[in-house]
């Protein structure tokens, strides 16, 4: 981009939002050239930050007009890149745009703005009784808008479903700039359920600008279980032993050695430094029953060779344990200068098999993997530590990365249960859809996002390197320009 | 896959060490970019701007030390807001040693941008002399006393001179706190015996601006410690820890005024040294890092800091000696940030606060929250300052308490301005102040 193209635009941004909301220096543009997933990079020309409705439907009629593509930013706690300016052109942070407009106990629904924090939502409503269920492991950090464009899980996804349970309805900026309304305040919308298409689109579709979200009443009672196992195949068996018993826990989480290590590094949450695997079980619901499924539980996690199985003892112990859990990722800083997390989905009952496939992939590529996962809906975490400072290692994370999601696909899984595609996965696509299926997103996408502005290079593979079909250039992805990987 | 690939199983060889003014910054390394400090950092929650946040500075401060970038304007700029209240320690799993980051990062700039003339001169009279200089302190807070209650100040702000002073100089004399009379500053006598059986000796650390503003939280500092059974001494040659330096980028400084604290303090001979503002008592804790590399200073330093208490953390060890009078008020407690986040004490105030007989003790939100006091953060970014004020007096407010306790001089003064704002009289006090009202005091 030229220098005067450059002030010209800068001019019309600061135009819409204002002085002090526009970046273009080159050092702060740099602090928004990832997010979680340090692995991939890419400068903006601008940042904007928008306070209204208003100034992100001006921005995006702006960046239409002048064929900038542009792209939705909340708290960057990402893993798949999806924020990233890929092309170059607009990063619209989202961050000035994070109040709660309404809350209606009544009818059990917030109104919010996308750059509002997920549990300051609970922290909010928290005091009447009520939460905000979808719980992803940032939520401290991360926002409601990210939550919309990822469809976000979380460890309680197992009983209270993803995100998109949990949206009503959107007012949406669409990317040529209009402004839509997607669903609405109840939970029957008619016609096309359009809210539903919007959640998890990652950003492709438009910009979420207001968000009507379920706040749930907290549970009468919930009950904690951390079941400690010597063996990582055991702890596998005690997942599927839970679910067969009948029990839905609201919650169910594995955790291995070397996570329990840097989590205890970092907080002391109390999970044993020895154990080869925990497992952390959460129900809730009526007080009554409680005690008899916490038994059920207990009886489940020792029939498949449990060395220590209890209940937190009271409420301090049970956030103490969730801290651990939450931070697991972060702590990898303690045994790592970087980590790259997959996010493969596999039925339960493989888990034994794929566990041991990863640790045997890992290992091969000479790099070490943490395991930290929703056991409970098979949404597998693999953690490759890596240190960037070393020649090639990101290239073997990335081969590894890839043989992973293979061994997902090929046991009838998928390659994300929950951070999205973004950059990092949109070569692994062909693993799980076939080129028809993939043509229909991209008319869909079309549909909304005719002019490609919105978020280009996320979710759809550059290459056809699994589909070869026609006369189509083969054209290297960045990453493998940079030497970074390569074509398989 | 290459032969020797395994060999990288474990952390690989370390690239160029990392460093800016000297000082390591290789603790850049332990970031992952989680982002779970975020929500927590007081500026990237008022301006949502990534270089203002926890993250986003320590990606400056690694990309600087890689020398990917320049300190341009912005960056010194971006830097300079960082509160270091240390939040973003407390909240993050990778450990990241934040707090050294920032202050490697403060030397540089003070290195490489020292600023105008009259900034330098500004930094040399504080850093250089008075903070150096118990005796020159002491000689200024008289003149300025004289100067408050001669009606000379009443003149000089009537008069518009003060517009003629630089910015910060003119901030200055604005938040200056009324200086007490000279029978508050007098030194405390160098031993005071521990009344009932006596549980240990302990080495008080009367400060060096803490000394002149707020003697008296040094008076009841003493007396609470001797009714609990403390034998306190008062090491004479004792001036500044260094702490003020350090946060203001003044390495050097902070290096010399380290060893000058321990010489003074190795000699009483206590159990432990126990100190009443939070920034010295962080600090000083810190000294076996800081003096890592100095032969012949690192264990002593090392031994030295085992022996640092901030004194609610040591007083909370044993259940508070009796009679304790009721003291009928409702108060709640804010959190100085290195006290919470430097030290980690969070519920040894509370605590000690929960034995004192007709003391009701509410919840403040955002307890651990910058009040943006944060050394001469409140000169030094007042705009910034301002707005955390303004939250935390809200919050204050919402209390209905009718005292704020808390547990550092910086945050006393800023809090106490920021209610005396609104027109609140909402009182401001020391825990000492407090837990010496109970003993009669």
């Amino acid at each position: 981009m030229t220098g005067e193209r450059k002030q010209t635009l800068r001019r019309e941004l600061e135009a819409i939002v204002g002085r002090g909301a526009v970046l273009s220096d080159p050092e702060e543009l740099l602090v928004y050239e990832s997010d979680g997933l340090t692995l991939f990079r890419a400068l903006a020309d601008f940042v904007v930050f928008p306070r209204s409705t208003e100034h992100v439907a001006a921005i995006v009629k702006l960046a239409d007009r002048e064929k900038l593509p542009f792209v939705a930013r909340g708290a960057g706690t990402g893993l798949s890149g999806g924020c990233l300016p890929s092309e170059g052109g607009l990063v619209i942070s989202l961050m000035r745009m994070n109040r709660i407009l309404e809350i209606d106990y009544d009818n059990q629904l917030a109104v919010v703005e996308p750059g509002l924090v997920n549990l300051h939502l609970s922290w909010a409503v928290g005091p009447r009784g009520y939460y905000y269920a979808p719980d992803p492991s940032s939520q401290q950090a991360c926002t409601i808008g990210g939550n919309i464009a990822n469809n976000s899980g979380g460890p309680h996804t197992l009983k209270y479903g993803v995100t998109a349970n949990h949206v009503l309805g959107l007012e949406v900026v669409l990317p040529d700039g209009e402004v839509a309304w997607l669903g609405g305040r109840t939970r029957d919308p008619n016609g096309y359920d359009l809210a539903g298409v919007f959640v998890g689109s990652e950003g492709t579709f438009g910009i979420a600008t207001k968000i009507v979200v379920r706040i749930l009443k907290k549970p009468q009672a919930v009950q904690t279980v951390l079941a400690v196992f010597d063996e990582v195949t055991h702890a596998s068996d005690a997942v599927s032993a839970v679910i067969a018993r009948g029990l839905v826990p609201a919650a169910m989480e594995m955790i291995d050695q070397l996570t329990i290590q840097a989590v205890e590094d970092a907080f002391g949450c109390g999970y044993p430094r020895d154990a080869a695997a925990a497992l952390l079980i959460e129900v809730d619901g009526l007080a009554a029953g409680m005690a008899s499924q916490l038994e059920r539980i207990v009886a489940a996690c020792r029939e498949c060779g449990a060395r220590d199985v209890r209940a937190a003892k009271d409420e301090a112990e049970r956030q103490l344990l969730w801290k651990g859990r939450k931070s697991a990722f972060g702590s990898y800083g303690r045994v790592s200068p970087a980590y790259m997390v997959m996010d493969g989905v596999i039925p339960r009952t493989r888990l034994p098999y794929v566990l041991d496939r990863v640790n045997a992939i890992v290992r091969t590529h000479g790099l070490r993997v943490g395991n930290v996962f929703h056991a409970g809906d098979g949404n597998l975490h693999p953690n490759i530590l890596y240190d960037p400072r070393i020649p090639g290692e990101e290239a073997r994370v990335l081969a590894a990365g890839a043989e992973i999601m293979k061994v997902c696909a090929e046991v009838g899984g998928s390659i994300s249960g929950e951070h999205g595609i973004g950059l990092e996965k949109a070569d692994f696509m062909p693993f799980i859809f076939s080129e028809a299926d993939l043509e229909l997103m991209r008319r869909l996408k079309e549909a909304f996002n005719p002019g490609g502005l919105c978020n280009p290079g996320k979710i759809f593979p550059t290459k056809k390197s699994c589909v070869e079909v026609g006369p189509v250039a083969y054209r290297p992805h960045a990453i493998e320009e940079k030497g970074l990987a390569q074509r398989f | 896959m290459p032969p020797h690939a395994t060999e990288h199983a474990t952390l690989g060889p370390p690239a160029r060490a990392l460093e800016l003014h000297g000082l390591s910054v290789e603790g850049v390394n332990q970031c992952v970019h989680c982002g779970l400090c975020l929500a927590y950092c007081p500026t990237f929650s008022e301006l949502g701007t990534e270089m203002d946040s926890p993250r986003g500075r320590i990606l400056l401060i690694k990309s600087l030390a890689e020398g990917r970038i320049a300190l341009t304007d912005s960056t010194v700029e971006h830097l300079s807001l960082c509160l270091d209240c240390r939040a973003c320690e407390t909240v993050c799993p990778a450990g990241v040693p934040y707090g050294r980051l920032i202050e490697a990062a403060k030397a540089e700039i003070e290195h490489q941008r020292p600023g105008s003339l009259v900034r330098r001169a500004f930094r040399w009279v504080n850093f250089g002399l008075l903070l150096s200089r118990p005796r020159l302190l002491s000689l200024m807070a008289a003149s300025l006393r004289v100067y408050q209650i001669s009606g000379f100040r009443r003149l000089v702000r009537g008069s518009g001179l003060l517009k003629l002073l630089p910015g910060a100089l003119a901030a200055w004399e604005a938040l200056l706190p009324d200086m007490p009379p000279a029978s508050a500053r007098a030194p405390l006598p160098p031993v005071m015996p521990a009344e009932g059986e006596r549980r240990a000796r302990v080495a008080l650390l009367t400060g060096c601006i803490q000394q002149v503003v707020f003697g008296a939280d040094n008076r009841a500092t003493a007396a609470v410690l001797v009714k609990n059974g403390y034998e306190v001494v008062v090491p004479q040659d004792q001036g500044c820890c260094g702490a003020l330096n350090a946060h203001g980028g003044d390495h050097a400084r902070a290096l010399t005024l380290a060893r000058q604290t321990i010489d003074a303090f190795e000699g009483a001979r206590a159990d432990a040294v126990v100190v009443n503002t939070s920034g010295c008592g962080a600090h000083m804790k810190g000294y076996a890092y800081l003096l890592k590399d100095d032969p012949a200073y690192a264990s002593r330093a090392a031994r030295f800091v085992k022996s640092v208490r901030d004194v609610s953390e040591y007083l909370a060890r044993e259940p508070l000696r009796g009679p304790l009078r009721p003291v009928p008020m409702t108060v709640t407690y804010h959190d100085p940030c290195h006290v919470v986040h430097g030290q980690k004490i969070r519920t040894e105030p509370r605590r000690l606060l929960a034995q004192i007989p007709g003391l009701r003790v509410v919840d403040l939100a955002e307890s651990d929250w910058c009040c943006g006091s944060a050394g001469i953060y409140n000169l030094t970014q007042p705009e910034m300052a301002g707005r955390l004020l303004e939250r935390k007096t809200r919050h204050v407010l919402a209390t209905g308490a009718e005292a704020v306790v808390t547990a550092n001089p910086g945050c006393i003064l800023q809090i106490a301005q920021g209610l005396r704002a609104r027109g609140s009289s909402v009182r401001v006090l020391h825990i000492v102040e407090v837990l010496n009202r109970a003993y009669g005091g």
